[in-house]
């Protein structure tokens, strides 16, 4: 490699993503059948989704809502008048030869969505969105090409099921970024209910542009752009795009070749290789002929709708982190793994900490235990054994110092498989308050029956001090290990004087 | 009775008093069908005779046990082969769909199902629609009743001639440039198309989405007022399908032309066409006039367009509709066998010559399954419409073509409009000449396009008109006026249609047939 390298890349990653989502609709887009997932293939199909002749799709209004509503969260601008496009290609999972998607007038464009990192490594800022359209999904192709003999299957359930595509600006400029843009995007998705969002199930499906501004001594020069598919995880996508930067930058050194020298190309991303491959190209260079469908009427959207999406989106993800850093005085990283765990444990963690009225103590008590608990045992919050009240009471207790803080793990997990509150499950563990004088009766008891310790601590060996604690705990488990050592310096360091 | 068939709502009334039975009116209806169609091909397949008998016994039945009547109780209808009727082959004409049974009714087939009505068997057509003469049919031509070597129009000849050849009272067409009202001319029967919107498409197979439509061919206005009543509707499975209330047609059609307000087409008058026809049109205009109808001359400055825009529109969007016949799901399928070993064979070939980029660009066996399928299963019609309407969507094109005929199509409509503002009503001929004889035009598909001229304007705004016969010209064959009437106006057509036909007699002319 050549020396004047420097160590920060010579190239910005420039990167727009494609994202491809299912609305969590009962019923596809233009027909009646099921949308449900994991059905045997096939037997949610009707003449409309199977593109029968003579069959006619009808809109699903419910897929239409969902969909505006995602749009209203991405702070797009949703149209007054949308209507819907043929896109046209031949695909034996595409069984009308055509996709009804939306081309030139899409029911919304021109939002963005705001990207941070909770661990600070990039400022947060806004990621344009282009546009939000909606369209159904194609059946599934089932492949099995052993010694070139073709079979296929075709399983046209998923076909016909809405599919809301969002395609952002290329605004991201790091798999960072692009990470962090679809985390921010799967949760925008799930608080709004519109979709569940899982990926193994091909719920979510993510496209990526990718190309790179190469800064050369003749100025920055962009590569060609290159569309990266087959990404199954977020952290797919960070890899599939850091290797593609790689590679991009290192065909660039050795061709020379800029955006505009060759036609787009589209690249599969290949996970336990761990590199992106090419894909076949298609027969003939992708000319989907769009025109309007005639088999469907045009959707218009009044004011009055546009508002009343607007007004009925409840409080998102960005909003609801910004007031448990502001209300509750926890920090912004809190505030993210609190709202990532969804609606109901924030609901809940907010319940707690106004009972307790410490937010920060209950973010603590929410990230460790709750959360390990809820993990641990596969359960949803819903399940959890200790009501908000009952944890409020014990967050109280440690506050009002009538509950040593290290002992509320015993008492949190007496909770967990009592029905006694907090109070009950503390006299029942024989947890007692200790004051000032049975603490300093204890600790000259210990210093009185050490005197190898209280030597060593003498000598300056201040580590030495720890073994009061283990001793203390012994005479009395209700006492704090830290006041007890740092009692026990003080009478010492007197002693000294 | 007498070999001739009478009008439906004569029939009706006969089923009714008891005179006659379904039954037996079915069993005439299938003895006519079997007798004539060796000559004439009007029907692709012909209900099951025990079948069709069942139903009309069980009409029957339920009228003798003085059960409500369906409007259309007992009467024989035949459908064009392009409206699905499940468990029937549904060919539209096309090896395509030689074998292709549909799982589900269209809901025409449902709606005369409710009104009773038995269907007897479905028509011959222009492969998908797609002709004005019912050459275009993977199954041979059907020929016109009034002289057999001659065309029956299309692409409903085979809905026209079952009626003209008194093989049914009553028969459905579709109509997308002229297919329901060019037949019904050139076979001297009634024909209607309804306004876009007013009968469900839900289960016809398309050919262009934005025109087609379904509606009667029968032997007079009246009973295309029976027939109408019937089918029509709003439908939840059709989008496209207009919620605006059925008026009482066969109410409407009683009132009389006083005062009515005739706009001529005089346009279409001159120029080239056969004098007889003009000679027949003009007599007609001047029965209305004399049944209280004042007649204005009318221009529609566009029309000139009409016919361009109509192929660039029609067969775009044909070309789209006809993409799910690819040989993967339903329909025809090339023999496999066969063409892989072509592959392999030009792979060898491409291969010996040293033509490695040649084997590089050789087809993937789906493609190649796709290609030969489509080739092998459409007719050359149907292959130069779904061409011309690919071209005409293509990339650089879609602006010159079809967005153009968009813009055209508007100019239509407002044309129309401007014309309706002054009229209750567009009157003028639906063809140029008679019925031209099998092979005439089938080497040149510009004239057959031209056949076109005075219908596709209706399917263009969407605005209902209907085919009345008016005479016949020298040659002994028949000559259809053409009405036209604003939108969900079919009542207004209805009516100048049954008040004509109460003065003239032209409806009931009968072919000499064996």
């Amino acid at each position: 490699m050549a020396s004047d390298v420097s160590a920060e890349t010579p190239y910005d990653i420039v990167i727009g993503l494609e994202v491809h989502v299912q609305l969590l609709t009962k019923t596809k887009l233009f027909c009646g059948c099921s949308t449900a997932f994991g059905a045997p293939p096939n037997t949610q199909t009707c003449p409309v989704c199977l593109g029968l002749p003579g069959a006619l799709p009808v809109m699903n209004r419910e897929a239409f809502e969902l969909a505006l509503r995602t749009a209203a969260a991405l702070n797009c601008r949703l149209a007054p008048f949308t209507k819907w496009d043929r896109k046209q290609y031949y695909y034996p999972d595409l069984p009308k030869g055509y996709q009804i998607s939306q081309y030139d007038l899409p029911f919304s464009s021109e939002g963005y969505l705001t990207i941070f990192d909770p661990k600070g490594r990039f400022e947060p800022r806004p990621i344009r969105i282009q546009r939000v359209h909606l369209e159904e999904d194609a059946g599934k192709s089932m492949h099995d090409e052993q010694a070139g003999r073709a079979d296929s299957r075709i399983d046209l359930n998923r076909a016909g099921t809405p599919l809301l595509e969002i395609v952002s600006y290329p605004d991201l400029r790091s798999p960072a970024e692009a990470k962090a843009y679809l985390t921010e995007l799967k949760l925008l998705l799930t608080y709004l209910g519109v979709s569940d969002c899982n990926m193994q199930e091909g719920s979510l499906r993510v496209d990526a542009n990718v190309n790179l501004h190469v800064r050369t001594p003749d100025g920055v020069v962009p590569t060609p752009i290159v569309e990266v598919k087959n990404m199954n995880s977020f952290r797919a996508v960070e890899r599939g795009i850091a290797y593609e930067a790689e590679r991009q930058y290192r065909v660039f050194q050795e061709t020379g070749k800029r955006l505009g020298d060759v036609p787009k190309q589209t690249r599969g991303w290949d996970e336990t290789a761990g590199v992106t491959k090419a894909q076949r190209e298609k027969e003939e260079s992708s000319d989907y002929r769009y025109f309007p469908d005639p088999d469907l009427v045009p959707v218009t959207v009044s004011e009055e709708k546009m508002r009343q999406v607007r007004d009925q989106l409840g409080e998102l993800p960005a909003a609801l982190r910004e007031r448990l850093q502001t209300q509750y005085g926890i920090t912004l990283y809190d505030s993210d793994v609190l709202v990532n765990q969804g609606r109901a444990v924030v609901d809940y963690y907010i319940d707690v900490a106004n009972r307790c009225g410490d937010g920060k103590l209950a973010a603590n008590w929410m990230q460790q235990d709750v959360m390990r608990t809820l993990n641990e045992r596969g359960i949803t919050i819903g399940e959890f054994p200790i009501s908000s009240a009952r944890l409020a009471e014990m967050l109280s207790l440690i506050r009002g110092g009538d509950l040593p803080g290290n002992r509320g793990r015993e008492v949190f997990e007496r909770l967990l498989t009592t029905d006694e509150s907090a109070a009950e499950a503390v006299a029942a563990l024989g947890i007692t308050k200790v004051d000032q004088s049975e603490l300093e009766e204890l600790c000259r008891q210990l210093i009185a029956e050490n005197p190898k310790v209280v030597a060593d601590v003498k000598a300056g060996k201040l580590k030495a001090a720890g073994a009061f604690i283990g001793a203390a705990k012994k005479k009395n488990p209700n006492v704090d290990p830290v006041q007890v050592k740092d009692l026990c310096l003080e009478i010492i360091a007197a002693d000294n004087g | 009775m007498s070999n001739a068939l009478p009008t439906a709502a004569e029939l009706a009334e006969r089923l009714a008093q008891g005179s006659l039975s379904a039954s037996q009116l079915v069993a005439q209806c299938l003895d006519t069908i079997a007798e004539r169609d060796g000559s004439l091909n009007v029907f692709l397949s012909v209900e099951d005779r025990q079948a069709a008998l069942q139903q009309a016994e069980a009409v029957d039945r339920r009228r003798g046990s003085g059960e409500q009547a369906g409007l259309l109780a007992g009467l024989p209808v035949a459908i064009k082969d392009n409206i699905c009727h499940a468990g029937r082959k549904t060919t539209c004409a096309s090896r395509m769909l030689a074998e292709y049974e549909p799982p589900y009714d269209a809901t025409v087939v449902e709606k005369l199902r409710d009104a009773g009505a038995v269907i007897v068997g479905r028509t011959n057509l222009d492969e998908f629609a797609m002709g004005g003469s019912t050459e275009n049919s993977h199954f041979g031509p059907t020929r016109n009743p009034w002289n057999t070597d001659h065309v029956p129009g299309g692409s409903s000849g085979g809905a026209a001639a079952a009626v003209a050849a008194e093989m049914v009272p009553l028969s459905l067409g579709s109509d997308t440039g002229g297919s329901i009202r060019q037949p019904a001319a050139l076979c001297g029967v009634t024909g209607l198309k309804p306004t876009y919107g007013r009968v469900s498409r839900y289960g016809l197979v398309a050919f262009a989405s934005s025109l087609d439509q379904i509606g009667p061919i029968t032997r007079d206005a009246r009973d295309a007022a029976m027939m109408l009543q019937a089918i029509a509707g709003h439908d939840e499975r059709d989008s496209t399908s207009a919620d605006v209330p059925v008026p009482d047609y066969l109410a409407a059609i009683e009132q009389p032309l006083a005062g009515l307000k005739i706009g001529v087409l005089r346009e279409q008058l001159s120029g080239d066409i056969d004098p007889k026809v003009k000679a027949a049109i003009e007599a007609a205009l001047a029965v209305l006039e004399a049944q209280g109808a004042t007649l204005v001359d009318v221009l529609l400055p566009h029309s000139k367009y009409a016919v361009a825009t109509y192929y660039v529109i029609s067969a775009s969007e044909a070309s789209s509709n006809l993409a799910r016949y690819d040989g993967a799901h339903y329909g025809y399928r090339t023999d496999e066998r066969a063409m892989r070993e072509a592959l392999r064979r030009e792979e060898a070939e491409l291969k010996a010559a040293g033509k490695d980029a040649a084997v590089a660009q050789l087809d993937s066996p789906l493609v190649r399954m796709y290609r030969v399928s489509r080739s092998e299963g459409f007719g050359l019609e149907v292959q130069r419409r779904i061409m011309l309407g690919t071209y005409a969507l293509s990339a650089g094109y879609y602006d010159a073509y079809y967005r153009k005929a968009l813009q055209v199509r508007r100019l239509i409509r407002q044309d129309y409009d401007t014309a309706f503002a002054q009229v209750d009503l567009l009157a003028g001929p639906v063809t140029a000449t008679t019925a031209f004889k099998i092979g005439e035009k089938s080497e040149d598909p510009l004239s057959m396009y031209l056949v076109d001229l005075f219908t596709v304007g209706a399917n263009l705004a969407g605005i209902p008109a209907m085919s009345v016969p008016c005479g016949f010209s020298s040659n002994g064959l028949p000559i259809g006026l053409h009405l036209q009437a604003p939108a969900f106006e079919e009542a207004r057509l209805l009516r100048v249609g049954h008040q004509y036909q109460q003065v003239t007699d032209w409806h009931t002319r009968r072919p000499a047939l064996s």
